[in-house]
């Protein structure tokens, strides 16, 4: 397994959808790398023989009865929204410049 | 005069009953204790004082009516800020979350109101329950209340030292890694971990899913088991939630509180304890092993190899899992935006600006271990070593009823001590975080104090999956033991907290 460069913490960022200062990356991508260098220890551990867990208490096809609740109104879900508008959530512009 | 804030959960139960006290007077009591010494304690983030006593008030009249009422009702309780309330703010500690009034109740909110017990306000805790000190709060941390310049633990910190100041005789935590159990170690109070799915996790603002699991805090085993069952039970709109009866958390509660353990057998987890453990941990630790055998207990040794890889296992699943989560923090529907000229823009800049470091931390951890090229050797391997670490639990199960070890390697250290250091942060949990990785429940009593420092040491007992009585019953054997040993709620030993005049005013 590679270790996390500043590079690499920035591209993350990018993706994970967080702005980044230089002060940031710089603090931050240290304390990764420690961090991804400490969980790299599995890497030694063969386990190609072995079932992934994801859920800790087996469970398949959990349903209920397809009926009806009651639900919050549009005004009970808008009513903390930063902006909104004919009963929607508003948000700036979907697409960039570039696209 | 009986000083109420310090009576436990059950005994202001009865209290009520009988009408040797109202409800109103509890909760001001308690309303009292909190403009006293909150200010230095800091357990809460936001104080319920009007809707507590309106609730109080209905509890009264309706018991002055004659109406039946749940067993709790009346007493007052804390709510972790990770819980959202409909009407009042819910943060999970997080800037991106500020002045957030949820729409709604989450399902333990729902049986809370349900049981009529007065919410006194939402506890402060770790930004999105990550962290082991509320150091990770945006709100400030929590101080400890039996020395206010060290750690209450975390996350839930704030349910945690509003028990052992008195602030609350019972409050509700969430555990994904051990947020409940290493808060109630190193502030000599209860915490259980219920089977995972065992309690509702609607409305809980979800960590890692697959982890996540609330559970009731408080002074002492019984009232645990009380709110326990408040708490527990199926929820359609939770569908990890199990089908199974709420566990008898109650009646094993009683039962254990004989103290007798003949026919109990205690397995000592082999690789929980030794090394990295600090001595009056190791030998509070012992000594409660001690007073179990002379109560009738069998003591025996397990081993669990795969628990080495725990700690890593969890730094993966956990990340990878909050990355996820947390998306939905994005500036559009609901708390802070920053407006950009593009959504994608402003969701970047709400984001920056809304999370802590260590939430940007684990949420940049956890896009990593999902990135195409490297999910199969961190996320796979991770995932793989839950099954590891289930075979090793079930195979320790088949040689004692319950497992045990230290809930925290340590007391608690001093604030600011570790929070430049994650990785010495997370050893906190190395011996919480099995349990979750595992689904099973467990649970944290006062070990007593440890000579060298005199703060408290945490006694962990896990058991199978579904199991959650055994812990009651074993928990409540052994805290009869322990407390007969010390005199009482080792609660009840933490030195005084000065008050502020708003107490003595009254």
């Amino acid at each position: 397994m590679s270790s996390l460069e500043r590079a690499d913490v920035a591209r993350l960022a990018t993706l994970a959808r967080i702005d980044m200062t230089d002060d940031d990356l710089d603090r931050l991508s240290g304390q990764l790398n420690a961090i991804v260098d400490a969980v790299a220890t599995l890497a030694t551990l063969d386990t190609h023989d072995v079932p992934a867990t994801s859920h800790p208490i087996p469970m398949a096809n959990v349903e209920r009865d397809d009926v009806i609740e009651p639900s919050l109104t549009p005004a009970q879900a808008l009513a903390a929204a930063p902006q909104a508008e004919d009963d929607r959530f508003r948000v700036p512009q979907i697409l960039g410049e570039e696209a | 005069m009986t000083d109420w804030i310090r009576a436990t959960a059950a005994h202001m139960a009865d209290a009520l009953a009988a009408g040797e006290v109202t409800s109103v007077s509890l909760t001001q009591a308690h309303l009292d204790r909190i403009a006293a010494v909150d200010g230095d304690v800091h357990a809460f983030l936001h104080v319920n004082a009007d809707g507590a006593l309106e609730t109080a008030a209905a509890v009264d009249a309706d018991r002055a009516a004659g109406v039946s009422l749940p067993r709790l009702a009346g007493v007052p309780i804390g709510i972790k800020d990770v819980l959202v309330t409909q009407g009042l703010p819910t943060t999970a500690g997080s800037r991106i979350l500020e002045g957030w009034i949820p729409p709604y109740d989450a399902t333990v909110t729902r049986k809370v109101r349900e049981a009529r017990m007065p919410i006194l306000g939402k506890t402060n805790m770790d930004e999105f329950a990550m962290g082991s000190s509320t150091e990770h709060s945006a709100y400030g941390p929590t101080h400890n209340p039996w020395d206010l310049d060290r750690i209450p633990g975390g996350s839930g910190g704030g349910s945690a030292a509003a028990l052992a100041a008195f602030e609350a005789p019972l409050t509700i935590g969430s555990d994904t890694g051990g947020s409940i159990r290493q808060p109630a170690s190193v502030t000599g109070t209860v915490g259980v971990k219920p089977t995972y799915g065992g309690v509702s996790r609607y409305g809980a603002i979800a960590l890692a899913s697959s982890l996540d699991q609330l559970g009731p805090c408080g002074r002492t085993v019984l009232d645990a088991a009380l709110l326990h069952e408040v708490m527990g039970g199926h929820d359609p709109h939770d569908a990890t939630s199990l089908r199974s009866p709420v566990p008898g958390a109650v009646a094993a509660a009683l039962e254990g509180a004989s103290g007798d353990l003949s026919g109990v057998t205690l397995g000592v987890i082999k690789e929980l304890g030794g090394e990295g453990y600090q001595d009056g941990v190791k030998q509070r630790f012992e000594e409660a092993l001690d007073a179990a055998r002379a109560a009738g207990a069998t003591v025996v040794e397990v081993e669990c190899p795969s628990f080495v890889y725990a700690l890593a296992a969890y730094y993966l699943i956990l990340p990878a899992e909050a990355s996820s989560n947390l998306a939905k923090f994005d500036g559009v529907r609901f708390g802070l935006r920053v407006e950009r000229e593009t959504i994608e823009r402003t969701m970047a800049a709400t984001r920056a600006q809304g999370f802590g470091d260590e939430v940007k931390r684990r949420v940049i951890l956890g896009t990593y271990a999902l990135s195409a090229g490297y999910y199969d050797a961190y996320y796979g391997s991770a995932q793989k070593v839950r099954t590891l670490i289930q075979r090793d639990f079930a195979a320790a199960f088949e040689k004692a009823t319950v497992l045990v070890s230290p809930t925290v390697p340590s007391t608690p250290f001093k604030l600011g001590e570790r929070i430049d250091d994650p990785l010495a942060m997370y050893l906190n949990d190395v011996a919480t975080i099995p349990a979750n990785l595992a689904g099973i429940p467990g649970m944290s009593i006062p070990a007593g104090l440890a000579p060298e420092d005199n703060l408290p040491v945490g006694f962990q007992l896990l058991a199978p999956a579904h199991e959650d009585a055994r812990l009651y019953r074993v928990g409540g054997a052994l805290e009869s033991l322990l407390n007969a040993s010390w005199g009482g709620q080792l609660a009840g030993l933490a030195p005084e907290l000065a008050t502020s005049a708003g107490e003595a005013a009254r």
